[in-house]
């Protein structure tokens, strides 16, 4: 998932919950109460009553005196959602609350709920400042790093694939498959946070929307196991593949990336693993999911060997666990390989539910645990 | 019901017990109620007898029920044996995923901890919310703002830990695997089970709230191999309250152990000191579980004219009474029935006396594929011995005409330890501690 998205929905879901908390125990930390900051919005206005104000709990008292129906959102300097409240009808009031931590912040108002709004820059201060661990950010630079490398050599080995599409040459194309994702699955939860090249390149049959075109990947996968032909268009999509992956190795070093993010993506590949690969879903026509599987592993534990330093520190009986868990997984993984170095794995309709059922059980092992990496980084 | 087996019928349990309902109380209602049990003994008999008393007034026990008070965790008996039988089921099965003891016990630990904050009705760990945003809370939350429920959580041992823990010697000779009986189709992936996990409560939420927290916390040293879910009891035994009634639409559980008769459960359903030896003395205050998924050919069942109904069960539809009696409690007669009427068969008069603490519960699964409704009952027994508890009845039940109508598809055996005593205490300590 989706690390952009994901900081999103954390920050959004972080203050919605710390709001939660915070009303009842703690009310009047800090802003709120008669630190209220009103807004008042109009057609073409956006008034705010303080543009400074103590870093912690904050509440916005908002009332909509224009004509038309407003929204008022509470941003981060990338336009990223601290909070929001939609659907301010006029004449009206409404509360928002949200906690933040020192910095710069957006207040927009939106008349007619459109467009980027009207903007009022504001500034939260002192209260608790995040401390930055300088092993963190070196943590996320190799992620970075890693991210880009990945996309950087996945584009020859998608090219390989494309060629044989176009070439019409059904079992070049067929082997050459698999190993074009590789890379993507490594990283697909920075991958995934480019929402609009996602459903081009990755999507599968059943995640179309409505009007949506089947394209990418898993649209040719269906040509050359299940159709077991080459049309005109396929060389077409093979093409648009190529310009879509491009796209993502150009955008993926600015992805938004956190220690948090990655230990959560880390995590999130598990789950990648135990709704779509061990059920056999992603790879339905050519099978091959074992191979994504291992990728997933392996970008996981990427970004997990990246943060073990500090984890270790904070939580050292979680890390033995982890490290227990990644080599159970892969050496249980092992056995559908018989080369350790090879991603020659066994075709996944060949494996049978017991089989599965064991994969699936590892994979629980390692992903329960996984999921307490971000609590230990932050620590 | 089904019957089960045969449960003889005796059955169930229940009540009020002593378990302590703490929280108003007291016994609740269901407990009354409640019968357990898994056979469809129907009422069948009678078990020896006994039948369960109830106490207290209905007034005491509505209230207790309501107020979905907590049953105490602690004590010499695991709760959800003799404790009052509540409305809903989930119970777990898991296979062991690891062969290193002291991981085993640590997740022992960390799951008696976990059940003793649940059943108190309190969340586990930091609980659901208010934690570090960037982290997936402690408490998965379903269960926030519900009452207590009485829910109870009792852990079992299956054959297959000992071996893989390298304890072969302390699994004890009364655990034994069960035959084959004639009729048995079992399902590999509805059987067996290393350890088992039975959440009992008036609420399914809460029920599977506990079961689903504490697979999360076994994950990597335990995972999942089947579980079912259950509701209405059909087990019980008080003569003020209505006897439920099984999918098959017949009064079960007439005659349970009811958890006030401390004759009775020390002589068919606790582990005393004489069953053992060194390397079982861990069992002491325990009970064995025979688990059966029963499924029943609702169908057919329900073409069967009334007739032929009364005559397989033995008792009549209505009243619940043996056949030839006026009242479902009346002691049966059991000439009077059918050779192979199954009230008959599974009476303990027809198998030297072996009685079963009855715990069942009727399951619906939605439908099968077919259009059959996938039902039945999910049968549990607590016995002292498998030996001398189930196996003699379900070998009894060979003949039983209600076969025509059931089918076995699941079966599974525990060693259910004692209770956790107190707060320092944990489920399994005498078993894998040797000072304990």
């Amino acid at each position: 998932m989706r690390a952009v998205r994901l900081s999103v929905v954390t920050a959004a879901a972080t203050a919605a919950a710390l709001a939660a908390v915070t009303g009842c125990t703690e009310k009047g930390s800090s802003g709120s109460g008669d630190g209220a900051i009103s807004v008042t919005a109009t057609d073409d206005k956006c008034e705010v009553s303080k543009k400074e104000f103590p870093a912690g709990h904050i509440e916005l008292d908002i009332e909509n005196k224009g004509s038309k129906v407003t929204e008022v959102y509470v941003l981060f300097p990338d336009d990223r959602i601290v909070t929001e409240r939609e659907n301010i009808g006029p004449g009206t009031k409404q509360k928002v609350t949200a906690e933040v931590k020192a910095g710069d912040y957006t207040i927009a108002c939106k008349p007619g709920m459109k467009g980027d709004g009207i903007r009022q820059a504001v500034k939260a201060t002192g209260g608790k400042v995040a401390k930055r661990d300088p092993r963190l950010d070196a943590a996320v630079a190799a992620y970075r790093k890693y991210a880009q490398e990945q996309a950087d050599t996945t584009l020859p080995l998608a090219k390989t694939f494309a060629e044989a599409v176009k070439a019409g040459d059904l079992e070049a194309a067929k082997k050459a498959y698999a190993p074009s994702r590789i890379g993507w699955e490594r990283t697909e939860p920075v991958a995934e946070s480019f929402g609009d090249i996602d459903p081009k390149v990755d999507v599968r049959a059943d995640g179309l929307e409505a009007g949506q075109k089947f394209t990418g990947w898993h649209r040719l996968e269906k040509s050359l196991w299940e159709d077991k032909k080459i049309t005109a268009e396929d060389k077409t999509l093979a093409d648009e593949l190529i310009t879509d992956l491009t796209d993502w190795q150009k955008r993926v070093g600015k992805a938004e990336i956190t220690p948090t993010s990655m230990a959560n993506g880390a995590k999130e590949l598990l789950d990648e693993v135990a709704t779509g690969k061990v059920t056999g879903e992603e790879e339905r026509y050519s099978h091959t999911d074992l191979v994504d599987f291992k990728a997933n592993v392996e970008g996981a534990e990427e970004s997990y060997e990246l943060l073990k330093p500090v984890a270790k520190e904070n939580d050292a009986a979680l890390v033995t666990e982890l490290d227990k868990q990644f080599a159970a997984l892969n050496t249980l993984l092992d056995k559908y390989r018989t080369d350790k170095n090879s991603y020659d794995f066994t075709s996944y309709d060949k494996v049978g539910e017991a089989d599965r059922k064991q994969l699936s059980d590892a994979v629980n092992a390692l992903a329960e645990p996984l999921s307490k990496l971000a609590a230990a980084v932050v620590k | 019901m089904t019957e089960t087996p045969g449960t003889p019928e005796t059955t169930e349990t229940t009540q009020t017990t002593e378990p302590t309902a703490s929280a108003a109380g007291s016994t609740s209602r269901r407990a009354l109620i409640g019968w357990g049990g898994a056979g469809l003994a129907l009422g069948a008999v009678a078990a020896g007898g006994a039948v369960a008393i109830t106490r207290g007034s209905d007034d005491v026990q509505t209230v207790a029920a309501e107020a979905g008070g907590a049953i105490d965790f602690h004590g010499g008996n695991q709760a959800g044996i003799a404790t009052p039988v509540q409305d809903r089921l989930h119970f777990a099965a898991f296979d062991l995923a690891t062969d290193d003891r002291a991981e085993f016990v640590q997740m022992l630990k960390d799951w008696t901890a976990a059940a003793r904050r649940m059943t108190a009705g309190q969340t586990v760990g930091e609980g659901a919310y208010g934690g570090l945003a960037e982290a997936p809370p402690d408490d998965t939350g379903e269960a926030l703002g519900l009452k207590p429920s009485r829910l109870t959580l009792t852990i079992g041992f299956g054959p297959g830990l000992f071996e893989k823990l390298g304890m072969a010697d302390r699994r004890p000779d009364a655990l034994v695997d069960l035959p084959q009986f004639p009729g048995d189709n079992l399902d590999k992936n509805r059987s067996g089970g290393d350890v088992c996990v039975q959440a009992c409560s008036d609420d399914p939420q809460v029920a599977v709230h506990a079961v689903r927290n504490l697979a999360r916390i076994g994950f990597g040293k335990v995972s999942v191999r089947w579980s079912q879910l259950g509701f209405g009891k059909t087990s019980s035994t008080t003569p003020e309250a209505q006897t439920p009634r099984n999918l098959l639409g017949f009064k079960d559980g007439t005659r349970n152990i009811a958890g006030t008769e401390t004759d009775r459960l020390k002589k068919f359903v606790w582990v005393d000191g004489a069953d053992t030896d060194d390397n079982s003395a861990w069992m002491e205050g325990g009970s064995y579980l025979v688990a059966r998924r029963i499924r029943m050919h609702i169908e057919p069942w329900d073409r069967t004219s009334l007739q032929e109904q009364e005559d397989i069960i033995g008792r009549d539809k209505g009243e619940g009474a043996p056949v030839g009696k006026a009242k479902e409690r009346d002691e049966p007669f059991l000439k009077a029935m059918l050779p192979d009427a199954h009230v008959r068969l599974a009476h303990p008069d027809s198998n030297h006396g072996a009685t079963l603490l009855r715990r069942g519960y009727s399951f619906t699964d939605g439908t099968d594929g077919l259009g059959r409704l996938e039902a039945g009952l999910f049968f549990l027994a607590y016995m002292r011995d498998i030996r001398k508890g189930f196996i003699p009845v379900q070998r009894n039940l060979a003949t039983d005409a209600l076969n025509e109508y059931i089918q076995h598809v699941g079966s599974a055996v525990f060693a259910v330890p004692p209770g956790v005593r107190d707060k320092d205490d944990w489920w399994g300590r005498a078993l894998f501690s040797k000072e304990a």
